[in-house]
């Protein structure tokens, strides 16, 4: 399977993207502006900046089917080891806590491991979201977990399922068997177990056109099943809801399924998902160093609001502290039943 | 007049039989939600006897209903028809078990 860019693909284009989803003459979807007018919600504004999200690259060994990156082996877009220490003084300088390496497989980018012992040493929190199979795609990966210990970094990896077959289905083949030994290899060095401080966490995301089920009651699924079946333990599952953009997009439009899937997270705006959407405390910071309210934002090429601090290179946190984030119909995605997040549910 | 008997979008209009009869709906509904919430039995296992049951009803609605629910909450293919299997099994073996009826009553008249 090839990514959509390289496929030159219509999708491919963010605005392509953006006109399917604000078409409000072929698709009659109430408005997500509308609504959070509705509720005296909008402008909605950024209430800090806590979470540093970095994109360090489009490059990814698998081509899952829903991934709103469009990432593959195809994609060459890495971050360089120049823009990444464009972020190291905005990091050292500032509260923000976290920081959350994504991609692509973000193990992928060759400067990845200069890049999280330079953020480790301004003592900040770093969460790495590993698709588990770069583990074993090669010899010069199999100590990642090890890397990961030394470092006390958090781990957040992708399993729709503890079942091959939907697994595979969304993720390509082969992917189940080898997310388990992956999971395996984590857990032997402590990553999941109860007091070890090494943080595991699984992201569940409905294989198909539908919303995710109650978080609680797959996580305590997940464990029974993971322990029973593979003897895996892991921490926190967050069942994050698929955003219609991208490749996602393209299944939606593919299988006729867009417009009862859009019906769906409409019909189920929770308006108290709302103050805790990610975007609220996190700045996403792309390849090439534009900066973004979050990641899907990001793939929108929808850039933060303040002109004059678009850029790794202007960054200014006083302007992006209480920014207005700039949303569109996508944002439904967010604030669908429990909400979602890179955490999975947001609602309280 | 609809001049059809089944329309798929009257499952998404269910809640307006409160129109006519407001108390009662009501009371379905609380109890409907209450009934499916996880209680000796989970969310998800009550999605699949549902499904089950959508089958041995034959309603449309219900069968469009729990085939996204039960799938949404997990369940594979496979599992899904052999729990359809397990309501026509239960279908068939309710009309032959009175094939025992039907002998009973020509024995009794027969020679
Ligand atoms: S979803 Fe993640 S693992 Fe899958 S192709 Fe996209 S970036 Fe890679
Ligand atoms: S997609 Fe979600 S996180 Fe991004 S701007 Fe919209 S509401 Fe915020």
């Amino acid at each position: 399977m090839k990514s959509l860019k390289v496929l030159q693909h219509h999708l491919a284009d963010a605005n392509n993207q953006l006109a399917v989803l604000e078409n409000q003459s072929e698709h009659q979807h109430a408005s997500f502006i509308g609504k959070l007018l509705g509720l005296n919600l909008f402008p909605l504004q950024a209430s800090g900046v806590d979470i540093f999200q970095i994109n360090v690259g489009k490059m990814c060994n698998q081509v899952c089917k829903h991934c709103h990156v469009d990432a593959g082996p195809d994609r060459k877009e890495i971050m360089t080891r120049e823009t990444m220490q464009l972020c190291l003084p905005i990091l050292a300088n500032s509260n923000i806590k976290i920081v959350d390496l994504t991609g692509g497989a973000p193990e992928l980018n060759p400067d990845f491991r200069w890049f999280v012992e330079e953020i480790k040493k301004l003592g900040k929190h770093i969460i790495v979201r590993c698709n588990l199979t770069i583990i074993l795609a090669n010899k010069r990966f199999y100590d990642l977990p090890e890397f990961f210990h030394k470092h006390q970094i958090e781990v957040v990896s992708s399993l729709p399922s503890f079942t091959q077959d939907r697994t595979d289905r969304q993720r390509g083949d082969g992917v189940f068997e080898d997310s388990i030994k992956a999971l395996q290899m984590l857990n032997n060095v402590g990553y999941g177990h109860d007091g070890s401080g090494l943080i595991l966490n699984l992201v569940y995301n409905p294989a198909g056109a539908f919303l995710p089920p109650s978080q609680q009651a797959l996580e305590k699924e997940y464990k029974t099943e993971l322990a029973k079946k593979f003897n895996i333990v892991f921490n926190n599952l967050f069942a994050i809801t698929n955003m219609p953009i991208s490749r996602y997009l393209d299944y939606l439009l593919q299988t006729g399924n867009y417009d009862k899937y859009m019906e769906k997270l409409v019909s189920a705006f929770n308006p108290s998902a709302i103050k805790n959407v990610m975007c609220r405390n996190t700045i996403s910071v792309s390849w090439d160093g534009f900066l973004y309210d979050c990641d899907f934002n990001q793939m929108l090429d929808l850039k933060v609001a303040p002109q004059t601090s678009q850029h790794l290179s202007n960054f200014d946190l006083s302007l992006l502290n209480n920014r207005n984030i700039v949303l569109k119909q996508h944002c439904y995605g967010c604030t669908a039943g429990a909400g979602s997040s890179c955490g999975g549910e947001v609602a309280s | 007049m609809a001049n059809h008997y089944y329309n798929a979008e009257d499952l998404g209009k269910f809640g307006s039989i409160g129109e006519y009869q407001k108390e009662m709906a009501d009371k379905f509904f609380s109890y409907y939600g209450e009934v499916f919430k996880d209680g000796a039995l989970t969310a998800k296992e009550k999605s699949l006897i549902a499904l089950a049951v959508s089958h041995a009803v034959q309603c449309p609605y219900c069968i469009d209903a729990y085939s996204s629910d039960a799938y949404e909450k997990g369940f594979s293919e496979a599992q899904m028809m052999e729990a359809v299997h397990v309501a026509s099994a239960i279908k068939g073996g309710a009309v032959l078990v009175h094939g025992v009826q039907m002998m009973n009553k020509v024995k009794e008249i027969s020679m």
